[in-house]
Order: C-alpha cells, then structure tokens, then sequence
C-alpha cells in the first residue's frame, strides 16, 4: 500500500532589528541575562508598547517577495497564557488580520523540477524570555534579553509532499530571508525554527489525515528526520488498526523518535483578543511602494538572468544564485575574468570545497574574488593548465599571494614553445626505441606512456594541447 | 489658615508668587493637615512628606530666581495608581504592596516638571475596580461630608483629599466614571478628558481601551490649570493622540449664549432620585438664564452601556492583570510548592475579591465558544453607543444630566450585600462616555440633605476646552463648588 505524507510548515523567523518588537531594549543576542529587558520587557505595570517601524517595513519586504497581498490593516492581538519567561501573561501575535496575507515560494527540486508552495499567511509577533535550569539546582532563572524580540511567523499551506521538499522550502526561505536581509538566519542561534504539521493518507486519498504537529525543530536535517520517523510512525500506527491523534509531538534527536508532550502542556484555551494598547496599523500604497524600492534581485529572477547573461545551466545558475554572497562573488568574479562558465566552476567547486574544509562563509573566503579571477585569466590565456592550477589555487588558500606571483616564484609559466617541447620529445623517443616502435606497430595506447613522459620531463608544464599534437605528428614519423 | 486651605491652584499661585507665602510653608500647613486628618478619612495611603518639601524648597528657590513655572510650588496628590519613582505605587491591592515603582508616569513627569509639589498618593479601590473605594487593601476611604459615606469610586482617595482639604487638587482615573462619581459624591469638579488626550504611559492599566487620567479639583480653573500641565502627546503611548492642547484657561471666558444643551432623556428616567433631578433641572436652568436652549436627545442604548461595559473592562483587565503572577515583583506567596502553586496562590492571597470577579468574567467572556456572543457582542454595542453620541453631538454641543441616580451612599451599603450588580449600576450615567471615548465633567449643582449632587456634562472629542468654559460660566453664576463640608466635617473624620 503506498502512502502519501502531507505537511505544512510554521517558520518562525527572527528579524534582525536593532530593537525590539514593543519596546527600546537591544536584541543582540548573547548578553548577560536581563541585560536587555527594558521596563516594558520586564511587564512592569504602566508600560505600553510602541510598534516597531523597522519590523513592520520587513514584514512587508517579505510580503513582497513572495507576491502576498499585504494588509493595509494589520490588527496586533493578545495571546493569553501563563508561563514564567512571558512577562505580560500575553504574547502579543496577530490573529485575524497578519499584515503579510496570501503568498507563495517556487522550490526547486533535486531532479530539478519546480513546485510553487502556498504561503498562507506570515504575521509579527513577539518571542518570549528563555527558562534557565542549568545554573539554577532548586530553581528556574528567567532571562527576559529575548522577551519582546520580533519574530515574523510564515505559515505554509499543506502543499509539501515529503521530507525532501519540505527542506527544499525551508533552504529557499532561509535564502529568501537572507537576500532580503531581514534576518541573520542562525538555526543554531534560534533566528529560525520550524514546527512541521504531519499527516499521512493512501495515495489517492483527497481528504487529510490527523495531523500531529511537531514542534522547534532547529535544523534542516532534523526537519527531514523528524519528518520521516513522524510520517512512519504514522503509517506503522493505521496499519496497525490504530488511529492517529491530534496532538503536539517532539522530536528528539538522539533517538531519532518523536514523542508526545503531555496534553497539559498544551491545552490552552488562548482567549485571543484585539491588544487594546497598539492602534490598528494602518499602511497607505505609498509606504508599501517605499518598501517595494529597496527589493533586492531575488533569487529566482537572479537565477534566471544567470542563464541568460552568462549561459550558465539552470542547476549552476540555481546554486550560484541561491545565497546573495555566493551570487555576488561569483559575478564580481565572471566580470574580472572575463569567463562566466570557468568562474561559475571554480566558485561552485574548488572554492566551496576550501569553504566547506575551512567552515567558512564566502563572505570570509581566504581567497578574494579578485585573487580567483587573477588565476581564471592565467588559465585563459594559457599561462597555466587546468591542473597547475588547482596548485595555484592551493597556495592562494594557503595565503602565498597572488595567481601570478605564485606562479613566478615556483616557475609554474606552462611552457608552449614549441622548439623545446619538441626537443624533449626527440629526447624522449630516442631514449624509448622498442615503445616508438609498438606505436608504430599499431599499440596507440602506448601514446599516454609519451604524454606522461614529456609532463614528468616539464614537470607539468608542458601545455598539454601542444604536447598532444607534437607527439602524434612526430610519431607517426 | 481656613482662608489658605479654602485657595485653589491659580489663586496659591499668585500668593506664592507675590511671596505672600513660600513654598515649604504652604506644603507644611498641608502635611500637617494630612496628619490631623487622614486617620480618619484613609484618603493618603503613602504620604511623601520628605520628598515633598524637598520639591517645595525647590520650587521656592525657583521662584526666588525668576525661574519658575506659573505653578511651581502648588502642593497636590497623586491617585496611587501613577507610577512614582522610588515610591511604593500600590493601585491599592496586596498584590502591589512591596512595589517601589522604577520610573515615573508621563503624568508624574509633567506635574514634577512644572513645579508641582506631590504630597502623597491617595487611596483608590483595588485597581481601580469598585464604585465606593470599599475593595482597597488599603480599608475604604470616608466621605469627608459625612464620614459614614462613600466618597465613591474608584478615585475616592483622591476626591476625599481634595474635598476635606487634604490637598487643593488630585490626579484621578476614570474608567467608567471612577473621576466623575467620586466627584459628585464629594462636591468636587472632576474631568475625565477624551480618550488619548492624556498619556496613560505609567499609569496602572485597568481597562486599556477605557482608562484615562484626569484630576478631581475645587473648580473649573483649577481643572483647566491641571489638565493643561497634563494633556498632549506622548510618543510612549501608542493610543495617545498627536493633537495641539488648547489654552484652557485662555478659553475660560466664553459666553453660554446659543449654547445647545441636549438632555438625554434616558438619563431622566425610573431609577434617578427625584430630588437629584430637582437639582439638575434648576442647574440646567441657570444654563437658560445664562443663553443656553435645551433640547431632549435620545441615546437609545444607554441601558445596555453597563452590560457591554463589564463584558469589555473585565475582558481587558483579565490579561492585564495576568502580568502579576508572583515571578518579577509584587505579592508572592510564601514558599510556592511548584510553579503552579505559585501562580494560584500568588493571585489568590495577593488579589482581592473583586479584582478576582472581574478577572473571572474577564476570562470567561474571552474563551473559546464564548468569544461571539460576548466580547464581540459588546464591541457592537460599543459602536451603538458611539453612534447615539455622534448622533445627538450633530444637534447639541453638549450633553447634560445627573453625574449619579443618588447621593453618597452609606458605607457597607452596596458591599455587604454580595450583589456585585448593585454596584456596577452606580456608573449607569458615566459609563457609556467611557465606551465612547468621550470627554466628561462632573460640577457641584446642589445639595441634598446636605449632600453634594453632580451634573455631568459630556461634549464631543477633544472639547475638554468646551466643557470647561461651561463650567466655569456656571461657578462664575453659583456657589455650589465653594460648599465644602469644612474643617469640622473633616474632623469628625477623627474619631
């Protein structure tokens, strides 16, 4: 029996205001507990919000992006519940009226097809404090430096169909966000977190499954495992006779399981109401064009202009435009060289390569783009091959200087005189009779045995293209 | 002294300004009045002499230097539920007992700026929920007229302060008449302004959407003078309005003449003493002698303003209140067994009965299957309400009536009888101003029995500059706000 997984996905993003959502206070993270809760913050009585202007122009940016209908009035809303690290007893959310409404995101697959995912809707709210119990052994500490910190809440429509895609959806937000600059993005710093909504049905099936909705998932790979044992589970549990139920499950990642939180935890009755301290927001067309002007090239568009200015592939022009460093480089790159396609290859493999080894982001890449279209020229014009190259490049890595002094130094020039190559090659057959004569005698294999012989002979320098073509002439006789 | 101790805001002004008396000797004469008399009349709940005088030398050297504000040096109090920095800010429950609140309160800041000088914070019900100042963890304040009474609620600290000369003036609060009952309890003139004209950064929340500063005075100038200090924008409330403030004082001289007064008839109707409407009739007809023309109006919602208003405050005030849980400040129970029972004590033992209802209902009306037929059924009637006003503003400039169905009422009265709908009905005139957001004054038009009877005078939004002159223009006429029940009714207090 085959079975289908459906999912929709609550990503909550943080954006990286300066202040917070309602009050003054900084949200930098990795402060000294309550360091950066202002009177606000904290729920002392009297306080009041005040919007952020700043969160409210990258809700909209976002909205933009993903071709939503923005609200022109947003209504901000009290979510009632009592917990320690939520000062006021009430989160502040938007409820009915988000400001960011219906939208959508095109992910790309691995096979390379595309999928347009519904975005049912993104609001701004607000994050709570953080419950310390390390430091603490007969009590809780309540750090309030994230309390009130803003966070744009993007809720997907259940269009994702497996694990895989729905971290397509997730990469593709996490690029989109990034492009945007409306948040740093850190998964393991919490500026992202995913809860995943779960059901299965036969395939067929036009009616959905019971979902069980998994919650604070912190990483793309955990959202695929959690997804994968959830859906299972799922699937183990019908097939078993048993039936699924509606419930909040977390996933833990050592054992690679999710489980049920208790019900307590989660049977709230919220009692949402219209926040009585802010105004309705009310934006006119010409904020919501102010905030249309500073969109940036966004990646679909960016990809496709890749394929056509340079004539990149949809895959290279896809990868390369996914992250607005790595698209950036590249093009400063391709401009400096002079050679899209050589550019595009060296960004996308030898670099990232060095980037993935070294752990670092092409935004501290230890060679610049400048120094990498430097070595793409002296591949061009055959001052190098290919492989000598990817020498150069090392000792670039290593921080040796530049392509051209690297290759003055250790005398790494190609050499494509033809005089001297056919010197060492007149050398080469006198010194190799009885191999001259198998080649004569029709054993064309023993040709790579001469082109190795002449690279050992150059020490690699020899330009490969003229050794090739001054062999066979010569051997052929 | 009598002749001191009857002087409002302008006229200490000008004594303090002709150096007839300093500073310092004016906020001794008041502190040791509060001393004599509050005992009796439990309207100070935190009396601030140190700070007071500290501010009153102050102002007395301002004014030596030529520097000071007009009314620099004035001693006044404060409801407590204004933020006061370094002060206990208590809102008169348990819950805020150990509180010393940080910051000070926009209002607090614009009084201490312009020379002001604070002499305590005055009693109020607990959290400003009550109509009788009986819910106070404080003990219910005394009606200086005659100390069985209420003074009303909930700024009965306030009004019984100004009303026994404990203070020539004080900041209120009104969330369904909370200034304006108080006020004509205790023969005072009292202004709830419009919603938004004064900050309510600092101020403890009751109902957002309903609550709004104002100041319980002796007269009409004195109201403006305060309001003046008070009013404007404030960047720290997002519900405050970015509107000019009008000179009040300034506009104090207008004639009443084509003044349209509209009488709601609804507010004339079973339920009000006939005596009361004796003396709001004669009031309104001095408003005649004086040009005015009356003309009945109909609000044909007022008799569910007091239904939608405790569906709508109470439903506020459950997530306002929810901030008192026992972690951060405030009441917290003795040795908590878990976080549970930190909570359900906490607010058990630190919240009183009536805060408890109301946060109940509150919830109640707020939860999933209810949410319908209640919270929003009531914002409908809010608009209805609304409605009504514009309505009858598009043929009257203001509205008058009874601020109350009745006279101060005797302590206990309306408490012991555990029917808490008894009590809300003492706002059923002032309330429906609160759902609509409009300005409201309460003057002196008479006594009963020697009694104090208020007139309520309600205008369109932002004609606090209107209400004043009109009840400036009827003190100019009358002797009503000058009837005080005098230093021997304050002292019966003392017993």
């Amino acid at each position: 029996m085959a079975w289908e997984t459906v999912i929709g996905l609550e990503v909550h993003v943080q954006l990286s205001t300066r202040s917070k959502l309602f009050s003054g206070s900084s949200t930098i993270f990795g402060a000294e507990p309550n360091t950066q809760a202002s009177l606000y913050d904290l729920a002392l009585p009297g306080t009041l919000p005040v919007l952020n202007g700043e969160a409210l122009r990258m809700a909209v940016k976002f909205g933009l992006a993903i071709g939503a209908e923005i609200g022109k009035t947003s209504v901000f809303d009290r979510k009632n519940y009592f917990y320690p690290d939520l000062p006021k007893g009430y989160q502040t959310s938007q409820l009915n009226h988000p400001t960011v409404g219906r939208g959508s995101l095109t992910i790309t697959l691995e096979d390379g097809s595309t999928k347009t995912i519904g975005i049912t809707r993104a609001h701004m709210e607000e994050d709570a404090g953080k419950s310390l119990h390390e430091a603490f052994p007969n009590d809780t500490g309540i750090d309030l430096n994230r309390a009130g910190t803003p966070l744009l809440e993007i809720v997907s429509e259940p269009e994702i169909r497996s694990a895989r895609e729905a971290v397509a959806y997730l990469k593709k937000l996490h690029s989109l966000i990034l492009y945007l600059g409306i948040s740093d993005g850190d998964m393991s710093q919490g500026s992202m977190r995913c809860d995943a909504n779960v059901s299965v049905r036969r395939l067929g099936e036009t009616t959905f499954g019971t979902r069980a909705e998994i919650k604070n998932i912190n990483s793309f790979r955990f959202v695929e495992k959690a997804i994968l044992v959830e859906a299972q589970r799922q699937i183990d549990l019908i097939e078993d006779g048993g039936k699924v139920v509606q419930e909040t499950r977390l996933y833990d990642a050592e054992k690679n399981q999710t489980r049920s939180m208790r019900s307590k935890e989660v049977a709230n009755d919220y009692r949402y109401f219209p926040e009585p301290d802010l105004l309705p927001v009310v934006i006119d067309d010409a904020f919501i064009a102010s905030v249309r002007d500073t969109l940036p090239e966004l990646p679909d568009v960016k990809s496709q202009r890749f394929q056509q200015q340079y004539g990149l592939s949809h895959y290279d022009a896809q990868v390369l435009a996914a992250d607005r460093d790595t698209a950036r480089f590249f093009e400063e790159v391709a401009a400096k060289s002079g050679d899209a396609k050589l550019s595009a290859n060296w960004v996308m493999v030898d670099l990232q390569a060095v980037l993935n080894r070294q752990e670092l982001s092409i935004a501290h890449s230890p060679v610049a783009a400048d120094d990498l279209a430097g070595l793409i020229k002296r591949i061009k014009d055959g001052t190098i091959s290919s492989k000598i190259a990817k020498a150069v490049f090392e000792a670039m890595v290593a921080g040796e200087g530049s392509a051209d002094a690297i290759i003055e130094s250790k005398g790494l020039r190609q050499v494509s005189d033809s005089g001297a190559i056919e010197t060492m090659i007149d050398a080469i057959m006198g010194a190799n009779p009885r191999q001259v004569e198998q080649y004569r005698s029709g054993q064309e294999k023993v040709f790579t045995f001469f082109v190795g012989q002449v690279m050992k002979e150059s020490r690699g320098k020899a330009n490969p293209a003229q050794v090739n073509e001054l062999l066979t002439r010569k051997l052929k006789g | 002294m009598a002749d001191l101790l009857d002087q409002g805001i302008a006229s200490l002004a000008k004594s303090l300004a002709r150096k007839e008396i300093s500073s310092v000797e004016l906020t001794k004469t008041y502190l040791s009045r509060i001393a004599a008399h509050n005992p009796g009349l439990n309207a100070y709940v935190t009396v601030t002499a140190e700070q007071a005088l500290a501010q009153a030398a102050t102002a007395d050297a301002a004014r030596a230097r030529g520097t000071a504000g007009p009314w620099a040096g004035v001693p006044f109090a404060h409801k407590d539920i204004f933020c006061t920095q370094g002060v206990r800010t208590a809102c008169g429950s348990r819950m805020l007992d150990n509180f010393i609140a940080p910051y000070d309160a926009t209002v607090v800041e614009r009084m201490r700026d312009a020379g002001l000088v604070m002499l305590g914070k005055t009693n109020m019900d607990e959290f400003a929920m009550g109509s009788s100042n009986e819910t106070s963890w404080y003990g219910p304040v005394r009606n200086p007229w005659n100390t069985d009474l209420v003074p009303g609620g909930s700024s009965g600290g306030s009004a019984a302060a100004v009303a026994a000369h404990l203070c020539p003036a004080a900041t209120a609060t009104d969330t369904g008449g909370s200034i304006r009952q108080p006020a004509s309890f205790c023969g005072l003139t009292g202004i709830k302004p419009t919603y938004g004209r004064v900050s309510r950064w600092g101020m403890i929340a009751f109902a957002s959407s309903l609550d709004q500063a104002g100041v319980l005075t002796r007269s009409a100038e004195d109201a403006a003078i305060l309001l003046q200090t008070m009013a404007g924008f404030d960047p720290r409330d997002s519900t405050s309005v970015d509107l000019p403030v009008p000179d009040y004082l300034a506009g104090l001289g207008q004639s009443l003449r084509g003044l349209r007064i509209g009488v709601p008839k609804q507010h004339f109707a079973q339920g009000l003493n006939p005596e009361v409407e004796r003396l709001i009739r004669s009031a309104l007809a001095e408003f005649e002698r004086q040009g005015a023309t009356l003309k009945e109006v109909s609000l044909d919602n007022s008799h569910l303003s007091v239904a939608a208003y405790y569906v709508i405050a109470p439903a506020e005030a459950s997530a306002n209140l929810s901030r008192y849980d026992g972690v951060r400040y405030g009441y917290r129970c003795d040795k908590p067994a878990d976080l549970e029972d930190l909570y359900k004590r906490s607010r058990a033992e630190g919240f009183g009965a009536e805060v408890k209802r109301r946060i109940m209902v509150g919830t109640y009306a707020l939860s999933a299957g209810f949410y319908d037929a209640y919270y929003i059924k009531a914002q409908k009637i809010r608009r209805l309400i609304k409605n009504d006003f514009d309505r009858a503003f598009s043929e009257v400039d203001v509205i008058m009536g009874p601020t109350s169905p009745h006279t101060a009422f005797a302590l206990g009265s309306k408490s012991k009888d555990k029917d808490p709908v008894a009590m809300y009905l003492e706002d059923i005139y002032t309330i429906a101003v609160n759902l609509a957001g409009l300005p409201g004054l309460s003057i002196p038009a008479g006594l009963l029995n020697g009694l104090p009877v208020g007139l309520q005078i309600v205008g369109p939004n932002f004609a606090e500059d209107r209400l004043l002159n009109i009840a400036h223009q009827f003190q100019l006429a009358t002797d009503w706000h000058t009837r005080t029940p005098g230093v021997a009714a304050a002292s019966r207090g003392d017993r």
